[in-house]
């Protein structure tokens, strides 16, 4: 048997695809420069990984819980359930206190899907429907009790709360270790103004430097899922579960346990996601914030083809295209330019693997776009939030077969039958 | 034996709700209010004659969203974006029905073909992707929802807009009165006194019955009737009796997507006639739920609509009197759902049971010989 090398390694290759996707962004940026400055800058950067940590928070909860076998729809109304006690933890006890009471609550959503789809065996997705009918009127009954009686609240949103501190990361953004002030490597490279050395230094700048604890937490948790899911023995049952739930219970493994704490985990990360957004991201408990992002977290599970790293890689995606539109229009107007370069790019490689039918599609599409971008000012402000949304349809009507998710996913599970 | 099983089909219902006003009653009485006294004023209020108007109205809406969720349901089909089919109809409905002149009945029957054609197109690109490309119904109609609401966004503030700039409210322009539909106020002043207060029962009423009877008799004297409830049954004896499953899964996102263009109309041709920003949102998901309650059965999801149309209707009644929130109604909703889904469940199991001893039973019987 050969050895795995590193080019069979999945994260090696997300990796690479986030390289060459930088890289494309730069090149645009270059072309695109009297237009717009903030395609690829420190501030889009730190922008994008705010915006992206809900969404990736959610989306590794759909892959705890999908990697178990149970779809988790419900993940929106954890989120919500995240979001409202996030706020009161951050009020009755400080801001680490919210997080963790946030988390608390999207986890007792996720117990009530365990209960209702592994204890009882309804239908998932019926489950995660009814969660989610059922949050949002929880969330707001709450808001009347508590937040309505206190100054700044109300039965739509809380007072103000605290977020929690920030820092620069010791070494390469000139934080603090010890008392001892570290260079700060990103900020030095970024000012020399090389091509792409700069630019992909002002961008780690920007993720480094001032960067709240919370959001190094939600990162720290990527790799401390694939370490648990792919080497530990716990996540190896909890995907044997997923996988083939009768052979898993053929050898001993208790299905259902199994099945519940990864749906319990899976909703107390969607809780994490909520109170991320209270906390770090408004200062305020407000209803209906959550926005469907749980449901675009769902869509960065298929996206990361079931992988914590795929996801996180898809929740910057779509983190990208939320920062944009918020800070500038026009640098969407830019991003037409790399779409129309990517169908073009696509439509050669069709014709080299000798299938025109398709390459001519491409050409034809990169074409509308190219012309798009010569003859307006810039896009329509509604485009850029569904991108995602797009872009997640799109994946699933191309690249369906490449995608895999857990055999036994969605499926009912009794104990001895079947 | 049938005494039994209508006892095991209306038990669920029966017992989520009860469990569902025994826990709402708690939650009262943890937050320090009398559950007893909020339950009686509703009651009061709820059954006063404005209030049982409103309800015919939500429940119209509610029932006519619950089919459309339902025909999916029927063969496992999730359609959770009837909330895009419905809003994105709508409005395309409301701004052709104010842009064309037509005699009165001609006017009306054009907005519903156009707002069930709209529905049906949207609903059935979901049916599209799955047959042809696998994508699964809930992922995709859950991205069309949100591409909908955006598309919703960019046609009113750019194309249908009325132009009338002293509004701030963007707004379609106003349907003619030929194509409004007359409420049914007179019908039922017959029987009781005048409803007043600028109170209508919306005459669009009778057309969600019409649709629950249409898709009662679809299930059972239809041929493509028989195909859907065969496949949401069993698909793979479906397909090797001979149906169609692709041909299957379009027909009914059609006809589903078909149901939820006329989720809105009810307020259009009744109320605004226009679409605006106060247009009722929600009420796609809604629908699954009085769906999941009703059971996908047209008489049951009749029930959960007047149920949940009931409750929105007599719920306002706790913000004038007592100290009741009104939002524990939608804690009531949300916990007759989930807890109604688990009773069914439970239902299932103790049915399969006694099915499988029944079946014991009788084998046993029939190879014992007979002394």
């Amino acid at each position: 048997m050969r050895r795995p090398t590193l080019r069979d390694s999945v994260v090696m290759r997300w990796m690479v695809a986030a390289l060459g996707l930088v890289i494309a962004l730069s090149l645009t940026q270059e072309l695109a420069r009297p237009e717009t400055t903030d395609l690829i800058s420190a501030g889009t950067a730190e922008s994008t990984l705010r915006r992206a940590i809900p969404i990736l928070l959610a989306g590794l909860g759909g892959i705890w819980a999908e990697r178990a076998g149970v779809v988790n729809i419900g993940l929106e109304g954890m989120m919500i359930l995240g979001t409202w006690f996030g706020a009161w933890g951050a009020l009755e006890f400080g801001p680490w206190w919210g997080l963790a009471i946030g988390v608390a609550g999207g986890a007792a959503g996720g117990l009530l899907h365990a209960i209702a789809t592994v204890g009882f065996g309804v239908d998932h997705i019926i489950s995660g429907v009814a969660i989610n009918i059922l949050a949002p009127a929880l969330a707001r009954f709450l808001s009347g009790e508590v937040f309505a009686a206190r100054s700044g609240g109300g039965i739509t949103q809380s007072p103000r709360v605290d977020s929690v501190g920030h820092g620069d990361l010791p070494f390469v953004s000139g934080g603090d270790l010890f008392g001892w002030s570290t260079p700060d490597l990103f900020g030095w490279l970024s000012d020399q103004g090389w091509f792409l050395v700069s630019d992909l230094s002002a961008l780690l700048s920007g993720i480094t430097s001032n960067v709240s604890w919370a959001t190094l937490l939600a990162l720290l948790l990527v790799p401390a899922s694939v370490v648990i899911l792919w080497r530990t023995s716990l996540g190896l049952r909890i995907r044997a579960a997923g996988e083939h739930p009768v052979a898993a219970d053929s050898l001993g493994v208790n299905v259902y346990r199994m099945k519940t704490l990864a749906v319990v985990v899976s909703g107390g990360l969607a809780g994490f996601g909520g109170a991320f957004i209270v906390i770090e991201q408004t200062g305020i408990y407000r209803e209906a914030q959550v926005q469907g992002r749980g449901f675009i977290g769902l869509a960065t599970v298929i996206f990361g083809n079931w992988q914590p790293v795929g996801a996180f890689l898809g929740s910057m995606l779509f983190g990208f295209a939320d920062a944009l539109q918020l800070r500038d229009r026009t640098a969407v107007h830019a991003l037409l330019l790399l779409v129309g370069a990517a169908l073009a790019a696509l439509a050669v490689r069709a014709v080299l693997r000798r299938r025109p039918a398709a390459g001519t599609g491409f050409a034809a599409l990169a074409l509308v776009v190219l012309w798009w971008y010569s003859v307006s000012e810039e896009v329509m402000r509604e485009l850029p939030p569904i991108t995602p949304h797009v872009a997640t349809l799109l994946v699933l009507v191309f690249a369906s077969s490449r995608l895999r998710m857990p055999a036994a996913n969605g499926l009912r599970y009794r104990r001895g039958q079947e | 034996m049938t005494g039994r099983r209508i006892m095991l089909a209306l038990a669920p219902p029966v017992v989520a709700i009860i469990f569902s006003v025994a826990l709402s009653s708690v939650v009262l009485l943890i937050a320090g209010t009398s559950p007893w006294e909020a339950w009686r004023e509703m009651l009061s209020y709820g059954s006063s004659l404005g209030a049982l108007v409103e309800t015919g109205n939500r429940a119209t809406q509610l029932y006519l969203a619950g089919i459309a969720v339902a025909i999916g349901f029927r063969m496992n089909l999730f359609n959770i974006g009837v909330e895009g089919q419905y809003m994105l109809a709508a409005l395309v409905a409301a701004a052709v029905g104010a842009a064309v002149n037509l005699p009165p009945i001609l006017h009306v029957a054009l907005i519903m073909a156009v707002a069930m054609s709209v529905g049906s197109l949207y609903a059935g690109v979901a049916g599209y992707l799955k047959v042809t490309r696998g994508v699964h119904e809930v992922i995709s109609t859950i991205m069309l929802n949100a591409i909908a609401l955006s598309a919703i966004g960019y046609l009113l503030r750019t194309w249908l807009d009325d132009g009338d700039d002293t509004t701030l409210n963007i707004t379609t322009p106003e349907i003619a009165p030929s194509g409004r539909f007359p409420n049914l106020n007179g019908m039922v002043e017959m029987f009781t006194r005048e409803i007043g207060r600028g109170r209508e029962l919306w005459g669009f009423l009778l057309i969600a019955i019409v649709v629950g009877v249409l898709f009662h008799l679809f299930l059972t004297r239809t041929r493509s009737g028989f195909d859907l409830r065969a496949t949401g049954l069993n698909p793979f004896a479906a397909e090797a009796s001979g149906v169609d499953p692709r041909a299957t899964v379009v027909r009914a996102m059609l006809l589903s997507g078909a149901v939820a263009g006329l989720i809105g109309l009810p307020e259009i041709l009744g109320d605004s006639y226009k679409y605006d920003l106060g247009f009722t949102r929600g009420l796609g998901f809604t629908g699954i739920a009085i769906a999941l309650i009703g059971r996908n059965h047209p008489a049951g999801v009749a029930v959960g609509a007047l149920l949940f149309g009931w409750l929105d209707s007599a719920a306002p009644i706790l913000d004038v009197v007592g100290d009741t929130p009104r939002e524990i109604v939608s804690i009531l909703q949300g916990v007759v759902v989930l807890s109604a889904v688990v009773a069914y469940e439970v239902v299932n199991r103790i049915r399969r049971a006694q099915e499988a001893r029944d079946a014991a039973s009788a084998t046993q019987r029939t190879l014992e010989p007979t002394s």
